[in-house]
């Protein structure tokens, strides 16, 4: 990703006020729609094509239906794009959860300064990866019905992960709304929506224990065709438990990267508390995966499959659980007590290809692994699962660029309370 | 064993309205109320796999004519809603015909969000394509993966047999078990479809084996069979759980409420309960 490399000018003039009248409002729109930096970067060059290529298929896939792009069968009627996109995406956008809860709930303050990206991050993750389902429905003109109500199917797992998907993206939008308003300079609006944050993320918080468990509950009825080392009735608790670990090892690494991007946006005080920050996830992480482990362990064991571990889909759960869970764990329990920001990031990049694997192994991997002809996703299932990934990194770097999100809030903010 | 027009809307009519009385009169009289579903008995003793039946589904349901010479063993798809299948066995050919089961409680139906898939009072499990937003879900939840979904369209439907309900509601027999020449296929309620199958077993023991499978599969089905030999020499799935499919996700759908209830509750608490101490700590830019 390309940094700006300059700061913004609105941030240390007085932004401009609602009160002046809407053509400054306009005028300052247009100004911050405007392209800014560098256009001709790796990461510009590498990410146009592909969205501009995802578009064509999405056009296709639109007349010609889901089956002129996908490999989905019959059997496997869910692919990457629900396995990937959505249960996976949805996974690591659980930080916003855990880290609004550290800060608001228990006033952790050290933590105050990644509230902001997380959530942003969160609730663009909501607002495409739950976006992409509608590339995957075949018949989206209809998803109002279960929101509108003449038909709530109140017995489906489905229904209470959609209405929670949407409930939450509503309050993400809020919990992120005053930082929108102090670009705008909308002083009232500031203060008006900010009283709502702890509303939101009481909200918030409740809907994502539930849909974050309920992504796991989907696959509850499809009992004989998930691989018996993945199924189990505890699914929707190790889903909740893994997406703690899950989304902050996403915090670690985004801040990582956002800190090397962005790097000129942030402020000297929020660059030295990186490293405490870091460590303290990192702690969290390794506190989580013990949890999540000990209950894998305990799952396996009441499941009574020692016999499966000796075939190849056991080989494949052992990696799964030493490889991708307790290995991390233990990078992460060291590199916090030796303050090692390298191997906490290396923890979780490794924590990370783990949920991916859990969350495939689940739902494509595990999937009627029995079955002769395996579904293996086509190559426009990919391109535009990438092309949603970068259109998301896209918004999120425009945002970033012009809403105080690193940077320090403007100075009224702070005659405001 | 028909069924006449006027006699099926009294079993409607007895039915809604024991549903109504059994609503009012609380959960305690509900259990015995009595909705009468309707299956069809497949038996395989007597079905010689003429494929008639395939023809007469594809007409009822306006779906391409069946191919003439076709593989022994094919599943259903978006273009045909049933299949009769042939089994080589110690018992000589024996074929099956496999359709949509009709479950009691099904998984389908649990799953849909929009009710597009709704089991009637009568007893088939129907699909509406004004409520379906294509999502598929039925079709990971369905033990049999009865639910075909028309990938190649850009208005798909969900393709499955729906027991032939529009003739049902005129009072009809549905298509396959009408027009069956061997009488393989009966058409009834369940209740007297699972005791004729037991009398047929119970009364020629060597004919059959001792298995009425859809009586307990999956908290039981509409489609019933019985067949010479045992069901997995069939094609037929055994080792499908005798509850209810919808039944595993009803404890995680009960805590629901309760999470609903306690967890705000229990955040506002921790929130109160620390605020205090962090302004008494250093001050930092509030939010």
């Amino acid at each position: 990703m390309p940094t700006t490399g300059r700061r913004r000018k609105m941030n240390n003039t007085i932004p401009i006020n609602a009160d002046q009248g809407n053509r400054s409002v306009w005028k300052f729109l247009a100004g911050e729609f405007r392209p800014r930096g560098k256009f001709f970067t790796p990461f510009n060059m590498i990410s146009l094509p592909v969205m501009l290529l995802g578009l064509v298929l999405i056009v296709i896939r639109f007349m010609k239906g889901i089956g002129a792009i996908t490999n989905l069968t019959q059997e496997i009627p869910w692919g990457l794009w629900i396995g990937f996109d959505v249960v996976t995406g949805v996974a690591f956008a659980g930080g916003a959860y855990v880290i609004t809860f550290m800060v608001y709930i228990l006033n952790m303050r050290k933590y105050h300064s990644i509230v902001r990206i997380t959530v942003l991050n969160g609730f663009l993750a909501y607002v495409f990866y739950a976006g992409a389902l509608l590339l995957d429905l075949g018949r989206p003109w209809h998803v109002i019905n279960p929101v509108i109500g003449n038909s709530f199917g109140t017995s489906s797992v489905l229904f209470l992960v959609a209405w929670h998907f949407l409930l939450y993206m509503f309050a993400q939008l809020i919990e992120f709304s005053p930082v929108i308003a102090e670009w705008l300079g909308s002083r009232r609006a500031r203060k008006i929506l900010s009283g709502m944050t702890i509303a939101a993320v009481i909200f918030g918080i409740t809907l994502s224990t539930l849909h974050q468990s309920g992504l796991g509950a989907l696959y509850l009825m499809a009992k004989e065709k998930i691989h018996p080392l993945w199924y189990s009735e505890f699914i929707p608790v190790m889903f909740f438990v893994s997406s703690i670990f899950a989304g902050l090892s996403m915090v670690i690494f985004e801040g990582s990267i956002s800190h090397k991007v962005f790097a000129a946006q942030i402020s000297e005080k929020n660059h030295r508390a990186q490293g405490g920050i870091l460590q303290g996830l990192a702690k969290i992480c390794a506190g989580t995966m013990f949890a999540y482990f000990f209950l894998q362990l305990l799952v396996f064991i009441h499941g009574q499959h020692w016999n499966l571990l000796f075939t190849g889909m056991g080989c494949w759960f052992l990696t799964e659980m030493l490889g991708f869970v307790l290995l991390p764990m233990i990078l992460f329990v060291y590199s916090s007590r030796t303050r090692n920001v390298i191997m906490i990031r290396l923890a979780a990049i490794l924590t990370m290809a783990g949920v991916i694997l859990n969350r495939l192994n689940v739902t494509v991997i595990g999937f009627r692994w029995d079955m002769p002809v395996r579904y293996v996703p086509s190559w426009m299932e990919l391109v535009v699962t990438l092309a949603v990934i970068f259109t998301e990194i896209w918004i999120f770097r425009w945002v970033i660029n012009r809403m105080p999100v690193l940077k320090d809030p403007p100075a009224w903010v702070k005659d405001q309370k | 064993m028909g069924l006449t027009r006027r006699g099926f809307f009294k079993t409607l009519g007895v039915a809604g309205a024991t549903l109504a009385i059994g609503s009012e009169a609380g959960a305690g009289r509900l259990g015995s109320t009595t909705i009468e579903y309707y299956g069809i008995l497949h038996d395989g003793t007597r079905c010689k796999g003429c494929r008639g039946c395939e023809f007469d589904c594809a007409e009822a349901h306006g779906l391409p004519e069946p191919v003439k010479k076709v593989p022994d063993i094919r599943k259903t798809d978006e273009t045909r809603n049933t299949v009769i299948n042939t089994y080589k066995t110690s018992r000589g050919e024996v074929f099956i015909k496999r359709q949509c089961m009709h479950c009691n409680e099904p998984a389908c139906v649990a799953a849909c969000l929009t009710k597009a898939m709704h089991k009637t009072v009568v007893g088939p499990v129907t699909w509406d394509g004004d409520k379906c937003m294509g999502c598929r879900y039925c079709m990971v939840s369905c033990p049999w993966d009865m639910p075909k979904f028309e990938y190649h369209s850009a208005n798909p439907r969900i393709q499955k047999c729906d027991m032939c309900y529009s003739r049902l509601k005129t009072g009809e027999q549905p298509a396959c078990a009408f027009n069956c020449p061997n009488d393989a296929l009966l058409y009834g309620k369940r209740r007297d479809l699972i005791r004729e199958a037991h009398r047929r077993i119970f009364e020629k023991p060597g004919l059959y084996h001792d298995h009425v499978y859809g009586e307990h599969e999956a908290g039981g089905t509409g489609w019933l069979y019985v067949a010479p030999v045992p069901f997995e020499q069939l094609g037929m799935n055994t080792t499908l759980q005798q509850a209810s499919y919808p039944a595993l996700t009803k404890g995680f759908l009960y805590s629901v409420p309760t999470i609903f209830v306690l967890v705000p509750a229990l955040l506002l608490g921790i929130q109160q309960a620390t605020k205090n101490d962090a302004n008494n700590g250093e001050e930092e830019e509030d939010e």
